[in-house]
């Protein structure tokens, strides 16, 4: 081609500065997310936001719900999830009341947890305290770590 | 209300205090939500508090600015390991400058699931005078 002889380039190096455009992106997206905190990088996004933690017998899953009974909460074990719904509730107040601010949000909510591990699922225990909820969900045997002793 | 409930919660971040000056204790400091209205008698002030005891919650009133500051007892949990973490905790502070006088003797605060209601009453106001104006 009359073109590639005038130039002596292969018509590739024309897209570079694209792609090297492209790379430079991808770079400050990769900078951007590490620079994140670790745990709003694992957030699911659904409400409410849970902590999970385990111990040698249980799972503990809570969750910060607060001006939320416990009657309005609706939880439910599925295999090897856990999921909780229910609805947040603000009552509204007397007639002639003038809003300053209003940053407390009313509404439903409903989220699937899964469990890294088999669970026992007959015993599992939930309790709301102070605004926080606690389901404590005991691991099944099989997902309980077996110590091992190393004979000599 | 009725179209605001029936909607389905989206996360939000708690939002920690921007404030000029470190603390002096480590820890994170977290601003509560809050919802403030007044009526003809009082202001309220409803605030989102999760994992605060009564014992914990300091509300002081001086000089027009009102403070909420809450500790929140770490969890006794330390044979547990963290396998997801969304939310942190921490203490509670935020501080209002309240615009109008309040009767300090008959402020009411009440702590339940978290969520705190203050009742700052107000100061009932000398009755307007009216001032006649004469001509001639």
């Amino acid at each position: 081609m009359i073109y590639r002889r005038l130039f002596n380039v292969p018509t590739w190096q024309f897209r570079s500065p694209f792609g090297e455009l492209e790379r430079m992106r991808q770079q400050m997206d990769r900078l951007f997310e590490e620079a994140r905190a670790p745990y709003q990088a694992a957030q699911a996004g659904v409400f409410p936001l849970t902590n999970l933690s385990e111990d040698k017998e249980n799972y503990y899953v809570r969750a910060e719900l607060p001006g939320v009974k416990g009657d309005e909460l609706d939880i439910q074990v599925t295999g090897n999830n856990l999921a909780i719904s229910g609805e947040r509730k603000i009552a509204s107040e007397e007639e002639g009341a003038r809003y300053h601010r209003r940053e407390r949000e009313a509404g439903t909510f409903s989220r699937m947890i899964g469990l890294p591990g088999d669970i026992n699922r007959d015993n599992v225990d939930a309790k709301l305290e102070d605004g926080i909820l606690t389901v404590v969900v005991p691991k099944a045997e099989i997902a309980k770590p077996k110590q091992i002793t190393v004979s000599t | 209300m009725a179209d605001t409930q029936s909607k389905e919660l989206k996360v939000r971040d708690k939002q920690e205090v921007a404030s000029p000056a470190e603390q002096t204790t480590p820890g994170l400091v977290f601003t509560p939500a809050v919802d403030i209205f007044e009526t003809e008698k009082e202001i309220t002030l409803l605030a989102d508090m999760p994992g605060v005891k009564a014992d914990d919650l300091t509300i002081d009133l001086r000089d027009n600015t009102l403070t909420l500051s809450a500790d929140v007892a770490p969890a006794d949990n330390t044979d547990e390991q963290d396998i997801l973490v969304e939310y942190e905790t921490g203490r509670y502070y935020r501080q209002f400058t309240l615009g109008e006088l309040v009767n300090q003797e008959n402020i009411d605060a009440k702590l339940n699931d978290g969520v705190l209601r203050l009742s700052l009453p107000k100061v009932e106001k000398a009755t307007p005078k009216k001032i006649a104006v004469k001509t001639g």
